[in-house]
C-alpha cells in the first residue's frame, strides 16, 4: 500500500442520529476522547414523526483520519447516517450570526453600509447600537466580523454550520 | 386479552428469561432491592454473589468468552456503578458481550446529588457500547431485548441498562422480543463479493502469503475458526494469531508459526516482516502486533477482513477491506477459491516455508529447565502437558505470567483462552475463572496468574468457594510485578522501582481461611505432584509456584522497535539499545 497522504483537509460531515439523550454526548465524546478536531458542531431536530436530529459537524484532518472519523461515526448505535459533504459533491454551507455594534455619527452609518453591501438585516436598534443578522459561509460572516471591529464591534453570537448537499438527492 | 400487569423489577427479570439468561453475577444494594426481590421469587435464573462488582463483570466475561453467551451483571447505583467501570472498560476493549443492570436513584432524584447516585450512563458512556437510562416503565422490557441483540450482534461489546428505583418499582406490561419495531441495529455481516474475489486473487498468486488472525475469528463463533482451518489449509500459507486469537487455530498443528507481537515467535513476527500477501482475519493491526507502524510488513499487499469498519485502515493502511462477519466472509472465500482453482507459484511456497523453517530452527521459546529452580516456562509446559485429554480452560491475569502461558500452553478449540488483551486488567484472571466454572460446572478450569494480580480480586475466593467452582489459581510466584521489573531492567538501568513485592501472603494459608485449598512448589522435583494434585482435588485449589525471581520473558519487540528488531534472550540487548522515542511508547 502506498504511503498514505498526509495532507489536512477541512471536511463537513452530516450525521443522522436518534434523538434520545446521551446521543450528542457519545458523538462529542468521541472526538473528544480519540484527539479529533471539532471546527463547529450545529445539532437539531429535523424529522420530528422519526425522532431523528441531524448533527453537521465540521472537522479536519488527514485522509486517513477524516475515514476514521466517519468510521468511527458510523459504528454508533443511535446513529443511522453518516454522509461526508465535502467529498460527496457540492454543497450549500451556511452560518448564521447575530453581532453586536454599538457607537455613534459616521461609525454607525458606515456599519450600516457595510451591513447592507453583506445583505445583513438590522433585527434591533437603539439609538447608539444594532444588531445585526447576517448568514452566509463562515469566510463570509469572518470577513462581516472583521469590518465591523473598528465601528464598535461588541459581542457576537455565531452558529456552527449547516449544511445540505446540491442537487436532487438527499444524503 | 388484557395483558397483565407487573412490576418493573419482574418485567427485567421475564425478558432476561426469554433472552436466555440463566446466571447473573451480582452484588445487590438500595436501588436494586426490588429486583433482588423478583430475583428470589423465581427459580430460572440463579444469582451469583460476588464479593465486590469488579469481579462479577469479569465473571460474565469470562462466561461469555467461553460459551458465546451474553455475560450478565446485576449492580446497584453509585458505588456499585462505578465498580463495575474497569470490567466494561475490559469488555469493551476485548469485544466480548456483557449486558449490565445497574440501579440508579428515582427519577425525581437524579442530579440532587442522592445517597448512591453517580451519573452512570454519563461514566459509562466511553466505556460501553450503548448505554441507557430507562424513564419510563413502559420501555422496560424492549430495552433488556434491544441491549442483548446490540450487545452480541456486529461486533460484540458491554451494554448497560441504568434502571431508577421509581421505574423498576412502577407497575407496566411486558413485552416480548420482536415486538418492538424493527431493530434498527443490523451491522453488516456480509462481505462485499469483489472484494472477496480481489483477496483469493491475492492470496492464490502470493509467494509469501501470511494469515494472521485474531479475537474476531473467535467472537464469530466455533464455525469460523473452522472456516479459517479450512482456508489455511487450502492456501497452504502459514498461520498466527494474536493473543485475543489464540485457539482459533489448532496450535499443534504444522502450519501455525505461532502467536505475533510484542512476545510472538521469531518465525511469526519475521513472517510477518518479510511477508507479500497478508490476509489478516478479524484481528486489529493493534500497537502490541504491529511494533514500529513505519516498518510494519513494508512489502505486502494487505487484506483486512473486519465487522467493524472503524478497525479497517485504523492504524495500517490496507489494500483489500472486506467489512462483514469473519465466518461469512471465510466461507464466501473458500467457495470462491474453489472457483477459481488459483494456480499457485508451488515453488516459491517451498521456498518460504524453507525460510520460515530456518526462523524456526531459532528455536526462540527454548528454555533450560536445570537445577532445582522451576523456571516459569517449565512450570506452564508441565501445566499444558499434565492437563492434556481433559477439557480445559485457562485464563489469566496480566504481566509475564500471561506471555508464558500464550507462548507455552498450545490451545487447538476456540473459547477455551481468556485473557484480558485490550485494557491488560490485572485482577481479571480470577473472576473470569469463575464465571467460565459457572458455564462449565464439570470442566477444568485454571487462572495462570502472577502473585500481584491474584492479590487484586482475591476476594472472589470467597465467591468461589461459596459456590462450589472448584477453580485453579495457578500462581507463578516470582515475588516482584516480573512484567514491570523486566521494563525496569530494560528501559531504566535495572532501577527497580516500587515492582518488588513486600509483605506477601502465605497463599497456602491464604488458601486455606477461604476454606479452599493450598498447594505449594518451590522446587523443580515438586511440581508435577502439586499440578497432578492440584487437578485431582475437586474443590477450589491455589497452587504457589515459587519460580526463577528474574526469569523475563522472550521473545520481545521493544516499544518503537520493527518486527526485525527482535530480542530474542538476554543477552541480546546489550547490542540492540531502545530508542528514546520507544521509551515514550507503553
Ligand atoms: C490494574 C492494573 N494495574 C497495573 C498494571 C500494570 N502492570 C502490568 S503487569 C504488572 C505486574 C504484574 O505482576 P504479577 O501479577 O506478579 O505478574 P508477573 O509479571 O510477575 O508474572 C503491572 C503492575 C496493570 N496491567 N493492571
Ligand atoms: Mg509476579
Amino acid at each position: 500500500m502506498s504511503e498514505p497522504s498526509k495532507e489536512v483537509n477541512r471536511h463537513t460531515i452530516a450525521v443522522l442520529v436518534d434523538n434520545e439523550p446521551g446521543v450528542l454526548a457519545r458523538v462529542i465524546g468521541l472526538f473528544s476522547g480519540r484527539g479529533y478536531n471539532i471546527e463547529s458542531l450545529t445539532v437539531a431536530e429535523t424529522d420530528h414523526a422519526k425522532s431523528l436530529s441531524r448533527i453537521t459537524v465540521v472537522t479536519s484532518g488527514t485522509p486517513m483520519i477524516i475515514e476514521q472519523i466517519k468510521a468511527q461515526l458510523g459504528r454508533l448505535v443511535p446513529v443511522h447516517k453518516v454522509a461526508d459533504l465535502t467529498q460527496d459533491g457540492p454543497h450549500v454551507e451556511r452560518e448564521l450570526a447575530l453581532v453586536k455594534v454599538v457607537g455613534k455619527g459616521e461609525k454607525r452609518v458606515e456599519s450600516l453600509r457595510i451591513a447592507d453591501i453583506f445583505r445583513a438585516r438590522a433585527v434591533d436598534s437603539s439609538n447608539n447600537s444594532f444588531v445585526f443578522e447576517i448568514v452566509g459561509a463562515a469566510s463570509k460572516i469572518d470577513a462581516f466580523i472583521e469590518l465591523m471591529q473598528p465601528l464598535g464591534l461588541s459581542e457576537v453570537s455565531r452558529t456552527g454550520a449547516a449544511a445540505i448537499s446540491r442537487g436532487n438527492k438527499p444524503i | 386479552m388484557a395483558r397483565k400487569k407487573m412490576q418493573g423489577a419482574e418485567i427485567v427479570i421475564e425478558a432476561l428469561k426469554e433472552q436466555g439468561v440463566t446466571e447473573i453475577f451480582g452484588y445487590p444494594g438500595g436501588a436494586v432491592l426490588p429486583l433482588y426481590d423478583a430475583i428470589f421469587k423465581q427459580n430460572q435464573i440463579r444469582h451469583i454473589l460476588v464479593r465486590q462488582e469488579g469481579g462479577a463483570v469479569h465473571a460474565a466475561e469470562g462466561y461469555a468468552r467461553s460459551t458465546g453467551k451474553v455475560g450478565v451483571v446485576l449492580v446497584t447505583s453509585g458505588p456499585g456503578a462505578t465498580n463495575a467501570v474497569t470490567g466494561l472498560t475490559d469488555a469493551l476493549m476485548d469485544s466480548i458481550p456483557v449486558v449490565c443492570l445497574t440501579g440508579q436513584v428515582p427519577t425525581h432524584l437524579i442530579g440532587n446529588d442522592a445517597f448512591q447516585e453517580c451519573d452512570t450512563t454519563g461514566i459509562t458512556r466511553p466505556c460501553t457500547k450503548l448505554n441507557y437510562l430507562v424513564k419510563d416503565v413502559s420501555d422496560l422490557a424492549n430495552v433488556v431485548h434491544e441491549a442483548f441483540h446490540v450487545a452480541r450482534s456486529g461486533r460484540p461489546g458491554p451494554v448497560v441498562i441504568d434502571l431508577p428505583k421509581d421505574v423498576i418499582m412502577a407497575m407496566g406490561t411486558y413485552q416480548e422480543a420482536g415486538t418492538a419495531p424493527a431493530e434498527k441495529y443490523s451491522p453488516r455481516v456480509k462481505g462485499d463479493q469483489s472484494a472477496i474475489a480481489e483477496a483469493v486473487r491475492l492470496l492464490g498468486q502470493a509467494k509469501k502469503p501470511i494469515i494472521y488472525a485474531g479475537g474476531g475469528v473467535i467472537n464469530s463463533g466455533p464455525k469460523a475458526s473452522k472456516l479459517l482451518q479450512d482456508l489455511v489449509k487450502l492456501s497452504g500459507a502459514p498461520c498466527t494469531l494474536t493473543l485475543m486469537g489464540l485457539g482459533a487455530y489448532p496450535a499443534s498443528d504444522k502450519q501455525f508459526v505461532g502467536m505475533l507481537g510484542m512476545h510472538g515467535t521469531y518465525e511469526a513476527n519475521l513472517a510477518m516482516h518479510d511477508c507479500d500477501v497478508m490476509i489478516c482475519v478479524g484481528a486489529r493491526f493493534d500497537d502490541r502486533i504491529t511494533g514500529r507502524l513505519d516498518a510494519f510488513s513494508p512489502e505486502s499487499k494487505k487484506v483486512h477482513i473486519d465487522i467493524d469498519p472503524s478497525s479497517i485502515n485504523k492504524n495500517v493502511p490496507v489494500d483489500v477491506p472486506i467489512v462483514g462477519d469473519v465466518a461469512s466472509v471465510l466461507a464466501d472465500m473458500i467457495k470462491k477459491w474453489k472457483a477459481l482453482k488459483p494456480k499457485q507459484d508451488q515453488a516459491a511456497l517451498k521456498k518460504w516455508w524453507g525460510q520460515i523453517d530456518q526462523w524456526r530452527a531459532k528455536k526462540c521459546l527454548a528454555f533450560q529447565q536445570k537445577g532445582d529452580t522451576i523456571k516459569p516456562q517449565h512450570a506452564i509446559r508441565r501445566l499444558f502437558e499434565l492437563t492434556q485429554g481433559r477439557e480445559t480452560f485457562v485464563t489469566t491475569e496480566v504481566g509475564q505470567h500471561q506471555m508464558w502461558a500464550a507462548q507455552y500452553y498450545n490451545f487447538d478449540k476456540p473459547n477455551h483462552w481468556m485473557t484480558s488483551g485490550g485494557l491488560g486488567t490485572m485482577g481479571y484472571g480470577l473472576p473470569a475463572a469463575m464465571g467460565v466454572q459457572v458455564a462449565h460446572p464439570d470442566a477444568l478450569v485454571v487462572d495462570i496468574a502472577g502473585e500481584a494480580s491474584t492479590l487484586m480480586n482475591i476476594q472472589e475466593m470467597s465467591t468461589i468457594v461459596q459456590y462450589r467452582l472448584p477453580v485453579k489459581i495457578f500462581i507463578l510466584n516470582n515475588e516482584y510485578m516480573g512484567m514491570v521489573r523486566q521494563w525496569q531492567e530494560l528501559l531504566h538501568g535495572g532501577r527497580y522501582s516500587e515492582s518488588y513485592m513486600e509483605s506477601l501472603p502465605d497463599f497456602v494459608k491464604l488458601a486455606e481461611s477461604f476454606h479452599a485449598v493450598g498447594l505449594r512448589a518451590t522446587k523443580a522435583s515438586q511440581l508435577d505432584d502439586v499440578i497432578k494434585e492440584m487437578i485431582e482435588i475437586d474443590r477450589p485449589v491455589i497452587a504457589d509456584i515459587a519460580i526463577d525471581k528474574l526469569e523475563n520473558c522472550f521473545p520481545m519487540i521493544p516499544s518503537g522497535a520493527a518486527h526485525n528488531e527482535m530480542l530474542l534472550g538476554p543477552n541480546d540487548k546489550a547490542e540492540k539499545q531502545i530508542s528514546e522515542q520507544g521509551m515514550v511508547l507503553v
